[in-house]
């Protein structure tokens, strides 16, 4: 361990600001690509679900409608 | 010889590929960028010179190599795409494309905050910093065409074009710091004498290189599979992983 407490970690030995900078954009944008790809899933997969459940109800009021 | 590579050509089959590989890569993925970031933000050695304010290299680096990377493989499945016209392949591009771009703009975003307090100013029209930009601008022109077209087809074409086309930048990118006088410093690790770079520091910058790596494989297939999905989501294949369930993920 370089440092010798936590407020002196997070100091950075005075380059906090910059330091701190780089790793946070680094996750928040990893972060929100993968968020947003999991997401696109989910919804496709809810579409792909929806139009399923639709094909089954047109196919039953044609077979009640009968 | 080559008969066994035909199945994968598949939509089905290449989403069961993304499926079975993506759990590898976020297993390297996640331990790696634990170990990586705890040992480059508290283990490493500070510099003699730039002191903990060259920690940013550990996600600098890899950001940057990986962007020119992920570029290549673009190109690389671009031309796939074009050539033996393989409709995976051109899916890939425009997978691979956001996540090049995030990563394009993260090694900017980074080397920006290394250039302030190392240089003095967030950004110079140095040859490096200039053609790294234009990687980005690349990355989001492939984006940007793939969807000013109805036309899917057409789409993908113009898409791949481009990707091919840009290709010219990355071996730019690359010499910029030998060909120009720039402010950016030369190659460290990849000399031909070997590199120039502490053991203390290489090691954890080399585990971060491939756990960012194996992260961006992550998103990418996931991208990927979603492309697949969306074109495919007409097809029995897809509405029996929906209703089937057991294989829906």
């Amino acid at each position: 361990m370089q440092f010798n407490s936590l407020s002196e970690f997070f100091a950075m030995g005075g380059y906090g600001f910059y330091v701190w900078l780089s790793y946070g954009a680094c996750a928040v944008i990893l972060l929100g690509i993968f968020i947003s790809s999991k997401r696109t899933h989910g919804k496709i997969l809810d579409d792909v679900k929806s139009q399923i459940a639709r094909e089954a109800r047109i196919k039953k009021a044609k077979e009640q409608g009968l | 010889m080559w008969k066994w590579l035909h199945p994968y050509a598949k939509a089905e089959k290449a989403y069961q590929v993304c499926n079975t590989l993506m759990p590898y890569f976020a297993v390297v993925a996640v331990i790696g960028l634990i170990v990586g970031w705890t040992w480059g933000l508290a283990y490493a050695p500070a510099d003699y010179q730039q002191k903990d304010s060259y920690r940013i290299i550990f996600i600098h680096v890899p950001s940057a190599i990986l962007s020119m990377g992920a570029y290549t493989s673009m190109a690389i499945t671009a031309f796939i795409a074009m050539v033996w016209q393989i409709r995976n392949a051109e899916l890939a591009v425009i997978a691979i494309a956001p996540v090049g771009a995030a990563v394009a703009a993260i090694a900017l975003i980074t080397g920006a905050a290394w250039g302030k307090p190392m240089w003095g100013t967030w950004w110079v029209w140095d040859a490096r910093l200039t053609t790294m930009l234009i990687l980005l601008f690349l990355y989001i022109g492939v984006i940007a065409l793939y969807h000013a077209f109805e036309d899917k087809g057409a789409a993908g074409r113009a898409s791949c074009i481009l990707a091919m086309v840009g290709v010219v930048n990355v071996p730019i990118i690359h010499y910029s710091v030998e060909w120009w006088n720039t402010l950016h410093q030369g190659s460290t690790i990849t000399k031909f004498d070997g590199s120039a770079i502490d053991s203390s520091m290489l090691y954890p910058l080399l585990i971060n290189i491939l756990a960012f790596a194996c992260l961006m494989a992550v998103i990418v297939l996931m991208r990927l599979k979603n492309e697949i999905l969306e074109r495919e989501k007409h097809r029995p294949w897809v509405r029996n992983l929906v209703s089937g369930g057991k294989n829906a993920v």
